[in-house]
């Protein structure tokens, strides 16, 4: 079995109370997550996106036993998260990004040794864990240092730490790079990376960072009021929206008439048609620049990634598509 | 399952010294809330002492007989409120994210949260407590049979589940209602006040509800009149001086059950 997480038709709903007078209220139910179909594979790394209150951290914690779903059907490691509770702790670890797994009061080591106990690692493993998460993640200098004293990035780093010692199958991120500075969060990216190119653990992580996907993820889950409104990756994503690469000359002189390149439609003329910007629809970047090349001199040539936040923001808060079509 | 269920226990261990290691970290402020402790308790005493200097007895009961009771009382809170009193934070374990991290631990999440707020400062007011016990049962002249020697010991362990499962499943109220803590207050430390005394001395309906209703007539009262050999006033047999454990024992179950029922309704904070 390689399926590590299955989820059919999950929800759960809220009940909130509005004010509706000056002391009436009302009773609302609101689904946080309504209606949620997803299955991971084992190894996979799998990126959660969608606005705030879209249902990312409600999916992730019915995942992790923590909430219990109002109805559907979920299964991770073929366990039952909530019924099978501590069963399933010891094969998956944890990272919420606003919450912490360390001991406050205490050295950084202690939170690690407590771990080893409550996970119940032998210590050979544990020490071996350990050691390359000091090496990958540069922890040697602050294992000392009370967790509270520890900055941001120290401590997020501590967290996945943490998460890992017990060597789980599967590692839930919640936010992992919220709030870092530039070099925490490359270190944080750099090291899920490393992570998941060996294949055995599957990721699972929610952002708001779309950089955090681009990075490490090939499969993009995007969410927005609770449903699954784009399954699958980037490249998918970009198809699907039309949003294309652009290939941006820059040209010694201007044209008088820019060329007409079959499978790239010219987008922009620039810097009084010095700068040209066609669409990378069916033609390659080597047909455009050899076109190009074949009727002005080149001063430099640039491909653009298409701008994914755009695209999803794009996708938010549109009326979600009957069905995902398959790439 | 010899080898899980130890490695199990060494977790928890492990989580009691972390405790002990991090409250123990600033070390004066431990020291002055060790001193501090003491004085609710040694209240709770003194009341019924300024009482007695006012009236020779109490609900038909002399001062050294209503002492056991109270002494009863005030060392099995005491205790309870050190080893379970904290779980009346669950707010702000929900806020903090506290419950959210040990949901994905491992171990059972109530001895969890118990063994990670454990408020080791309370332990001078336990220690107090079995010392207003001891010397309660001491000076009360007591008829020592083996029965009531057993007892004696087996009431205030008893008396410590009792209070310990009023303090869980007022607690578990708070996963629906978050603003609840007033309500429990009224069940724990109400319940800690009418222990305090003879049960004879209440009256009509708030009798009824919490001494049989609740309760809280087995946690200190009948066990006193067994150990004291004096019939019950109120006219219950002598055996129901005996049931505290198992009054504690279903007390107990009810609580786990609701504890079971409530963290299934935990709704976690929004990130």
């Amino acid at each position: 079995m390689t399926e590590v997480i299955t989820a059919r038709g999950l929800r759960k709903e809220f009940t909130v109370h509005v004010k509706t007078g000056r002391i009436r209220r009302a009773r609302r139910v609101r689904a946080a997550v309504d209606g949620l179909d997803l299955r991971v594979e084992r190894g996979e790394m799998l990126g959660y996106i969608g606005p705030n209150g879209a249902g990312k951290s409600t999916t992730l914690k019915m995942f992790t036993g923590v909430l219990t779903p109002t109805a559907g059907e979920v299964r991770v490691c073929g366990l039952r998260p909530v019924a099978q509770r501590t069963r399933l702790a010891l094969r998956i670890g944890v990272v919420f990004g606003q919450r912490s797994q360390l001991w406050w009061d205490l050295p950084l080591r202690d939170s690690f040794d407590l771990l080893r106990h409550v996970y119940r690692v032998p210590a050979a493993e544990h020490a071996a864990r350990l050691r390359r998460c000091r090496d990958l993640l540069d922890l040697d200098g602050f294992l000392d240092v009370p967790v509270r004293q520890l900055s941001l990035g120290q401590r997020m780093r501590g967290e996945l730490t943490a998460a890992l010692l017990h060597g789980p199958e599967v590692l839930f991120l919640d936010e992992p790079t919220i709030g870092l500075d530039v070099v925490s969060r490359q270190a944080v990216r750099g090291f899920l990376a490393e992570l998941g190119s060996t294949g055995d653990t599957t990721l699972v992580l929610t952002t708001h960072d779309l950089a955090d996907i681009e990075r490490l993820c090939r499969r993009l889950v995007v969410v927005d009021q609770g449903r699954v409104v784009h399954d699958g990756s980037i490249a998918d994503l970009h198809r699907r929206y039309g949003s294309r690469r652009l290939v941006v000359a820059d040209l010694d002189a201007p044209l008088p008439e820019p060329p007409v390149l079959p499978g790239a439609p010219l987008r922009e003329v620039a810097a009084d048609g010095r700068r040209l910007v066609y669409a990378l629809e069916s033609a390659g970047v080597a047909e455009v620049v050899s076109g190009l090349a074949g009727v002005a001199s080149l001063r430099d040539v640039a491909v653009v990634e298409p701008d994914i936040e755009e695209v999803v923001a794009r996708l938010y808060g549109a009326p979600a598509p009957a069905a995902v079509p398959a790439p | 399952m010899a080898d899980g269920r130890g490695g199990t226990l060494r977790a928890y261990r492990a989580l009691l010294g972390a405790q002990a290691r991090s409250q123990t970290a600033y070390r004066t402020s431990f020291a002055v809330d060790l001193v501090g402790n003491v004085g609710a308790t040694a209240f709770d005493v003194l009341t019924v002492l300024v009482l007695f200097g006012v009236t020779r007895e109490l609900g038909g009961f002399t001062l050294r007989e209503t002492l056991v009771v109270v002494g009863l009382s005030a060392c099995a809170f005491a205790t309870a409120d050190l080893l379970v009193g904290n779980i009346e934070r669950i707010p702000q374990y929900v806020r903090t994210g506290l419950l959210d991290a040990v949901l994905v631990r491992p171990l059972g999440a109530l001895p969890q949260l118990l063994l990670m707020d454990l408020p080791l400062r309370k332990v001078s007011r336990a220690v107090f407590g079995l010392a207003v016990w001891v010397t309660a049962v001491a000076s009360a002249g007591i008829d020592w049979t083996p029965g009531r020697a057993l007892l004696v010991v087996l009431a205030p362990l008893a008396a410590v589940v009792f209070f310990g499962s009023i303090f869980v499943a007022t607690a578990t109220v708070s996963f629906y209602w978050v603003e609840s803590g007033q309500l429990a207050n009224s069940l724990t430390y109400g319940g800690r006040d009418f222990t305090s005394y003879p049960v004879t001395v209440y009256g009509g309906w708030f009798r009824a509800l919490f001494a049989y209703g609740l309760g809280f007539a087995f946690v200190s009262y009948h066990p006193a009149l067994a150990l004291l050999g004096r019939a019950d006033p109120l006219g219950l047999p002598a055996w129901v001086g005996w049931a505290a454990p198992g009054v504690a024992v279903v007390a107990a179950a009810l609580a786990a059950a609701a504890w079971r029922v409530g963290i299934r309704h935990y709704r976690s904070t929004g990130s």
